[in-house]
């Protein structure tokens, strides 16, 4: 069993709402961020006859943790704090092992394991694992005003949506193979992309 | 209040205990099933004092101007509100059948509640006026004090001096105490009160010469429903920004979403900025500079008329003043709106798309593809948001919008609009009455620093004050209830600040709000109010949700915090000392006048359950409107003969008679016009103002962000983190003065300073800057805005006809800030 979050990227208006929904559900601190909204864009302006072009694009895609089928953070974690639980293939980790040695939050291509400044270790999105287990969704996707994230099995997400998920701003899925899998903006690009960059870089 | 910071699940101490009471020592051997085992203490709620730590639910709901509404289930243990979840109830992929999500300001009500800056208990000013020193006081002084001073001001200078001020801290048909001051100063002989609105002044007031009155505020009868965009196959919206500005999951945004769903149509969004409606409805995005969309609609006009692709015989059915044929017999030769286009008015200039192309920065070649699109789409939907009149001469700009789809046809029909916002149905919930207020006179909202200033000088056809010809005193009391306008929201801050400080023109002000604002710091009576979690209320879904409409009853959550008290409580305190409580409250409670409302809402909706089966139910009715009977212009399309306007004519009034004659009888400013057909006309600080671009080379303009609504929520460091107020400012721009993304920079003119980060974006037009609005205000000792708040930087030069804030019309220049 592997859950996995599917991303409305098309249909996401970058109000993120689901990063401030999960900041109280979980009562994290000012600078830690679950999940996080990248605005990603660029292009050009320029001057012909006196007048301005622009070829500019810009989509959001909101990202937590990806509940990764090869987490880099389990792999290289020296303690196991960082796990992948077995009957749901989330990944957590355990603040009474972890020694905050941000070994993980230096591997997570995703920005995913957040260090939590006042108890000195890390923290993360752990898909809300509890209230999984009652059959509610994660308290993100449950607060996305445009419902343009989803929880589930993956291999459910993945026969009614397909298996993108090598959008730019994120890496190669070859890397961890995250469990998401994303609907793309009409202005996505590929995994990788030069032309574009993360426009909100302080708030993510 | 330190426990908004208190680890709620995860804190170890709370851990340890828990375990301990559970598994004991066991529990905490196996390290990776830790989290579970805690998970199962949570359902097993085994704690040392019975009831302590139990949740339980209320139902509030977000009060803020933002148009929309949205329910919020609070969660509490311990009288501590633990986190905000949306409603229970239907949850369908069927619009309408959706469940109402709060955006992020809904869900930050916790943080919100417990901040810092909450006002805890009733203060008197002890510093200068606006310094923000105060010493705590009782509440029998402060109701004291008030009483005192509203019989002094009555009884010195009549009830015309006391003004209530404008504000939406707490909006909507409820009980709060917005109403309920209205009322009690109303059974003191009343008070002055204002029309129009900072949001849509302009707009509202220009609409009715075009249209006809409409007989709400918002004139939302007269416009179409999102949901008709089912049948558009083109969307062209002016400045209009649904996912940024209407954001509730039971408001607009998802209206729109579901409409497009339908129809398919392309989206065409014209605005200075690639707002993130462009984004959110993948739309194509024509930059424009500000102040210039009437040159665009003109110049579309003349793509048209060129292309003889104007239908004269169906504007010559409809309209008054399309062409000299249809102009009123007073107008003079050449005065419609056609001969302006084509240059044969009063100013000679054809308004070609090379004419318009200079004005507005976008291409001649675009401009006529716009106009083609327009003129040959099936049902193309128009419509405006409220940035565009907000604007040195934005009735003008917001007329000439509602020009286009009658200049194209595309109106009274399915799938159209009026080149308005756009409509909303209000589910209709009885309210406290107000109650008749003796004193008729009423000034525009924008004019109150003028009305303390200069109050007897300001007249009907100066100032465009209603019910009197001129007022007979200054403002000497101001009542800002809910209201952070007279700090931060009004424009020109540093010249507000000259007008308040001197005591002997306005005497006393009185704030009551949740919050020390900027505003609040003016205070010479500082009173605590409940917030929404705190105190009960009936409320609907707001005046622009759009066509899904509600009734929410909201319940104290928590008790009230510190001192703070329910605003009738006060009131009813204020109307004794006062010798009016009988009238005031005709013998009844706070509670007593709740369950009064929803009868008397229910009397005229028998269907809805009685009071007692409300009791903890959050939303009590909701409805989805039909769409196809809300459609503007529909019967007079059909027919204008049997269904007239409400205008002088009957007909669409795109020359109007009435405004030539304001325009002959009205004591204008200098530079100032109006024109009686939708001309564009140049602005202040505007793209022609050549004088003032040579020394502030920049066009500012504000927009509103989600991370606060106005100034609501604006000081909340969990919404400062994900949503930033920075300054947008275009790569092009950023360059020339050495710029980074992220770096401090000031922007100035020569009303103020003030300091913010630089967004630099490629989404945002060159030469124009944009601010979020809504920042608290904050001066440092060297009198520069550190808050981020753009009034520090905007003019209080009214616009023509409404006399209005032009806030989005400022020339400035930024540059690095070095400290």
């Amino acid at each position: 069993m592997q859950y996995g979050f599917y991303i409305n990227s098309a249909k996401c208006t970058g109000c993120k709402t689901c990063q401030v929904s999960c900041k109280d559900e979980k009562d994290t601190n000012i600078g830690t961020k679950f999940r996080r909204v990248y605005e990603y864009g660029g292009g050009n302006w320029q001057q012909t006859s006196g007048l301005w072009q622009n070829n500019t694009f810009v989509y959001y895609l909101s990202i937590a943790c990806n509940h990764c089928e090869e987490p880099t953070c389990v792999h290289g974690c020296p303690t196991g704090a960082m796990h992948k639980r077995k009957e749901d293939g989330l990944v957590v980790v355990d603040q009474d092992t972890c020694v905050g040695c941000r070994y993980c939050e230096m591997r997570c291509p995703y920005g995913a394991p957040q260090f939590d400044q006042q108890k000195r270790v890390m923290s993360k999105c752990d898909g809300c694992y509890e209230r999984v287990s009652e059959g509610l969704k994660p308290v993100c996707v449950g607060s996305c005003p445009q419902h343009a994230l989803e929880f589930d099995d993956i291999t459910i997400l993945r026969e009614k949506y397909g298996n993108e998920r090598d959008i730019a701003p994120l890496p190669q899925s070859s890397l961890t193979k995250p469990n998401i899998v994303i609907n793309t903006h009409a202005h996505a690009k590929r995994s990788g992309d030069t032309i574009g960059c993360i426009l909100n870089p302080e708030e993510v | 209040m330190d426990n908004t910071n208190k680890p709620k699940n995860f804190s170890r101490r709370n851990f340890l205990q828990k375990s301990l009471l559970v598994g004991g020592a066991a529990a905490l051997m196996n390290k990776f099933s830790l989290p579970l085992a805690y998970g199962q203490t949570e359902s097993t709620s085994i704690t040392p004092f019975a009831g302590e730590n139990q949740e339980a639910i209320s139902y509030s709901a977000c009060l803020v101007n933002c148009g929309s509404r949205c329910p919020l289930k609070v969660h509490v243990k311990n009288d501590i509100i633990t986190k905000i979840s949306s409603e229970d109830g239907i949850n369908d992929p069927v619009f309408g059948q959706h469940q109402i999500r709060p955006c992020l300001r809904g869900r930050s009500v916790r943080w919100r509640t417990y901040n810092p800056e909450r006002l805890k208990y009733p203060m008197l000013r002890i510093g200068k006026r606006g310094e923000g020193k105060f010493k705590r006081i009782s509440w029998d002084e402060a109701t004291d004090i008030l009483a005192g001073k509203l019989r002094h001001t009555i009884d010195t200078y009549g009830n015309e001096a006391i003004f209530y001020q404008y504000g939406s801290g707490t909006i909507g048909s409820n009980l709060s105490g917005r109403n309920m001051s209205k009322r009690l100063l109303n059974t003191l002989g009343g008070f002055l009160d204002y029309h129009g609105t900072y949001s849509d002044a302009q707009i509202m007031t220009i609409q009715p010469y075009l249209f006809g009155p409409t007989d709400n505020n918002y004139g939302t009868q007269l416009q179409t429903l999102f949901d008709q965009i089912k049948h558009s196959d083109l969307v062209v919206m002016f400045g209009q920004n649904i996912a940024e500005t209407r954001m509730s999951g039971g408001g607009q945004v998802t209206e729109l979403y579901h409409a497009l769903a339908e129809s398919n149509a392309k989206v065409i969004i014209i605005d200075p900025r690639c707002n993130d409606s462009v984004v959110a409805y993948n739309a194509d995005w024509i930059p424009i500079r500000p102040g210039t969309d009437a040159a665009l609609v003109a110049a579309i006009g003349y793509t048209l008329i060129e292309a003889n692709l104007i239908n004269e015989e169906m504007l010559a059915k409809y309209c008054v003043g399309w062409d000299a044929k249809s102009l009123p017999d007073d107008a003079p030769d050449h005065s419609d709106y056609k001969s302006y286009i084509l240059g044969l008015g009063e100013d000679k200039v054809a308004k070609t798309p090379e004419w318009a192309e200079q004005l507005t920065g976008i291409s001649a070649q675009k401009i006529r593809e716009l106009a083609l699109e327009i003129v040959n789409a099936k049902a193309a939907w128009i419509s405006q948001g409220w940035g565009v009149q907000r604007t040195q001469t934005g009735e003008h700009a917001a007329r000439a919008i509602m020009a286009l789809p009658i200049m194209t046809g595309h109106f009274g029909r399915q799938g159209t609009n009026i080149g308005t916002w756009g409509g909303s149905v209000t589910y209709p919930v009885a309210g406290m009455p107000m109650l008749q207020n003796p004193v008729k006179v009423t000034i525009p909202v924008f004019m109150w620093t003028k009305a303390i200033e200069d109050g007897e000088n300001l007249t009907a056809k100066n100032a465009f004050i209603k019910g009197k010809d001129k007022l007979d005193v200054g403002i000497k009391f101001l009542w800002n209830y809910a209201s952070n306008v007279i700090g931060n929201q009004h424009a020109d801050l540093n010249k507000t600040h000259q007008i308040l400080a001197d005591e002997s023109k306005c005497e006393f002000i009185l704030v009551w709000d949740t919050h020390m604002t900027a505003s609040a710091k003016y205070a010479d009576l500082l009173l605590p109010d409940v917030s929404g979690v705190e105190t009960s209320d009936l409320i609907n879904n707001s005046y622009q949700s759009g066509a899904y409409n509600y009734l929410i009853r909201m319940q104290p959550a928590i008790k009230p915090l510190w001192e703070n008290r329910v605003t009738y409580d006060v009131l009813c305190d204020v109307a004794e000392k006062l010798k009016v409580k009988e009238v005031f409250t005709e013998g009844r409670s706070y509670a007593d006048w709740i369950e009064l409302c929803y009868e008397r809402t229910r009397a005229a909706n028998p269907n809805l359950p009685t009071f007692a089966q409300t009791d903890g139910k959050g939303v009590i009715d909701r409805n989805l409107a039909d769409s196809d009977k809300h459609i503007a212009l529909k019967g007079f399309r059909d027919d204008p003969i049997g269904q007239p306007l409400n205008t002088p004519s009957g007909k669409i009034e795109l020359y109007s008679q009435t405004l030539a004659n304001i325009a002959n009888e009205w004591q204008l400013d200098e530079k100032d016009k109006l024109y009686p057909i939708p001309a564009y006309l140049p602005a202040i600080e505007g793209v022609e103002d050549h004088e003032g671009l040579e020394k502030y080379p920049l066009q500012l303009t504000g927009y509103h962000t989600k991370g606060h609504c106005h100034s609501s929520y604006a000081n909340l460091p969990q919404l400062k983190e994900a949503s930033t107020d920075a300054v947008w400012i275009n790569p092009i721009d950023a360059d020339k003065r050495q710029i980074k993304h992220g770096q401090l920079v000031e922007i100035y003119n020569d009303r103020g300073r003030m300091y913010l980060p630089a967004k630099v974006t490629p989404r945002i037009i060159p030469g124009v800057l944009a601010i979020p609005q809504g920042a608290w205000a904050k001066t440092n000792k060297d009198g520069v805005d550190i808050g981020g708040c753009i009034n520090r930087l905007t003019s209080q030069r009214p616009t023509v006809l409404a006399k209005g804030n032009p806030q989005h019309t400022n020339l400035v220049d930024v540059k690095l800030l070095s400290l």
